[in-house]
């Protein structure tokens, strides 16, 4: 599921407006879901057509922190720092977390210009706007992103 | 903004009385306008960066400001070591020394003209740009380290330029006390294949021509004269930068429990300077700050490359390099005694005015060359730091215009083609890595940089020294 507007969204993703940079937001029936769909606004900021991200190559993340916001923003974090290193954009997305640590699966392919129209740079996900809440029956995961 | 808690001490300082937790004031620098658009997260950021410990005399917010990261961007502040002073993350923001370099080209628009759709060909394929470019340049960890070390003089010693750039660049091209030892392996890994890459947001690549002088003086020692074209390149430390941030915003969040230090914003964790977090994030800002300048002096060195392919007789001389993301320990009077201070200054430039022993020979009768970038389809400027401005703001001034509106609404309402076809009519050429970045970035997506600059120079900061008019920018 993608973008959509906040109102009656049990799941998916979307940005939100913040006068420098931009904002990501996750939500989903479950913590990990509000993740994943978090991480899904992320990349689709850094291409315009997410959907042609093939999920061909895996790779491992794992973080924690000490409350569940700064574990959002290091879950983010993660992702940016992966798609550097190995050059890549993700499209699929599956985590577990446990109190405050974060074991995750990011699924994605190589940067490729001739497949992907590339969006914009993000260089790290901040405490701006920053939150992990459950509220009206769904989970909301967001932060502002430095771009 | 709310002026009902503000005092107005001129037309173009406000001072927001110390009260509460406040060891300070603060003082914001606007006039009526530029006040009544600033966002009032400015105020309440200020007064939280006013109530750390150890910061002298005020904190401060240029014209350009708007709400940022725990300091509002356009925030100054300088602590003494002595008086338990503080070195905070959000005081030196995520991209770590970004800023402004600009180089002259010893000919006039009129020449450039005819070649100018073959030079911006030439040079949108010689600078990496937008999500995802790499440069030629890929470095192993310990090369990597030599690059935190030693700035633009790795640059150069590789081959990127030539030595006497180096007396024309902040800090002569780099800053001691750097300790690669304090930055993490992961901020490393990310930055390997990132110097010289001019990465995308607000950052660019403009050629420009000189439209109007201001300051014959100051012009003449910077070289110039109207319709010169100068080329600006505006970068920071890349990934590195941010990753310093992202760590130590844990290493000192923790340093702040340890310490005792209330922290009213996530970001504006900090720690004392004389204890061991602070010192090491000192080290870690210093290697961020010689990325900065090793990137900008490749970035720079590619530049000159491209411009001579296809001008062989142009030249590339650099006016000057200097960032508005930092913090530095500098001297400055305070109460008729000199001072060692640690000033941040997060989306301000330092702006020394004439006689400071930074300056290089040819500029000190003059001042400190600063560069304020508009938007691609108005102006930039060239000041000058001034005396008054070290007095007031501890040698500095505003770095941009600041936007009007979010990158969503400016989504909404241009797409990146019309942005480039609407640029093309002003006679404007726009090269864009990204469509999505172009709309983004739209010039009415952006405050007036000329308020801006005027307010700065009303009010003392630094003097206006040249207009720029945009010919061709490169966007990422």
């Amino acid at each position: 599921m993608g973008q959509k507007e906040m109102a009656n969204l049990k799941s998916g993703w979307e940005t939100f407006d913040h006068i420098a940079d931009i904002g990501i937001r996750g939500i989903g029936t479950t913590l990990e879901e509000a993740f994943e769909n978090g991480a899904r606004a992320l990349f689709s900021l850094m291409v315009e057509d997410l959907s042609l991200v093939r999920p061909v190559h895996k790779k491992e993340v794992n973080c924690s922190s000490y409350d569940l916001t700064g574990l959002f923003v290091a879950w983010i974090n993660s992702l940016i720092a992966l798609a550097d290193i190995e050059q890549m954009l993700f499209s699929s997305f599956s985590v577990t977390i446990d109190d405050h640590t974060l074991s995750g699966l990011a699924q994605g392919e190589r940067w490729t210009r001739a497949i992907h129209q590339l969006g914009i740079e993000v260089k790290g996900a901040t405490f701006t706007e920053a939150k992990v809440e459950f509220q009206d029956g769904v989970w909301i995961a967001q932060c502002v992103v430095d771009v | 903004m709310d002026k009902g808690k503000l005092k107005r001490i001129s037309s173009c300082i406000w001072e927001i009385p110390q009260e509460g937790t406040m060891r300070v004031p603060g003082y914001i620098f606007a006039n009526n306008d530029l006040l009544t658009e600033m966002d009032d997260k400015v105020m309440q950021q200020l007064t939280n960066v006013a109530s750390l410990p150890g910061i002298v005399k005020g904190a401060m917010a240029m014209p350009d400001a708007h709400w940022g990261y725990g300091f509002p961007i356009g925030g100054v502040a300088a602590f003494d070591p002595d008086q338990g002073g503080v070195i905070s993350v959000g005081g030196v923001g995520y991209d770590i020394s970004c800023g402004v370099r600009c180089h002259r080209l010893g000919l006039k628009r009129q020449r450039l003209l005819p070649k100018l759709d073959e030079l911006m060909d030439e040079l949108f394929r010689s600078i990496p740009a937008g999500v995802g470019s790499t440069g030629k340049i890929k470095l192993s960890a310990s090369k990597l380290d030599d690059v935190l070390r030693n700035g633009a003089l790795w640059a150069i010693d590789k081959g990127y330029g030539t030595k006497d750039e180096l007396e024309y660049i902040e800090e002569r091209g780099r800053i001691k006390d750097a300790d690669p030892s304090k930055v993490s392996k992961l901020a490393k890994d990310r930055q390997k294949k990132q110097i010289g890459t001019l990465g995308s947001g607000n950052h660019y690549l403009e050629v420009q021509y000189v439209e109007k002088i201001y300051d014959k003086e100051c012009a003449s020692a910077f070289g110039l004269e109207e319709d010169d074209v100068v080329v600006s390149i505006h970068c920071g430390s890349r990934a590195l930068g941010h990753q310093i941030g992202t760590d130590y915003l844990q290493i000192l969040g923790a340093a702040a429990k340890k310490y005792a230090i209330p922290i009213r914003e996530r970001e504006l964790v900090c720690a004392p300077i004389k204890s061991p977090e602070g010192s090491d994030y000192m080290k870690a800002v210093a290697c961020g700050i010689n990325c900065a300048l090793a990137n900008r002096q490749v970035l720079g060195h590619l530049a000159r490359l491209a411009v001579q392919r296809v001008i062989p007789s142009a030249e590339f001389e650099l006016i000057y390099d200097v960032s508005h993301n930092t913090c530095k320990v500098e001297k400055h009077e305070v109460g008729g005694k000199m001072r060692k201070l640690f000033v941040h200054r997060k989306g301000a430039t330092r702006a020394f005015g004439p006689g400071h022993r930074e300056l290089p020979k040819k500029y000190k009768h003059v001042g400190q060359p600063i560069f304020i970038g508009g938007t691609m389809g108005t102006c930039s400027y060239i000041l000058a730091g001034t005396e008054s401005g070290e007095e007031l703001a501890w040698g500095s001034a505003c770095h941009g215009a600041g936007r009007s509106m979010s990158r969503r609404a400016a989504l909404k309402r241009w797409k990146g083609k019309g942005v480039i076809n609407a640029l093309r009519k002003q006679g404007i050429i726009l090269k864009a890595a990204s469509l999505r970045g172009a709309a983004e970035e739209a010039p009415d997506a952006y405050k007036d940089v000329r308020k801006v600059v005027e307010v700065t120079h009303e009010a003392g900061l630094a003097k206006k020294v040249a207009l720029l008019k945009p010919l061709a920018v490169i966007k990422g």
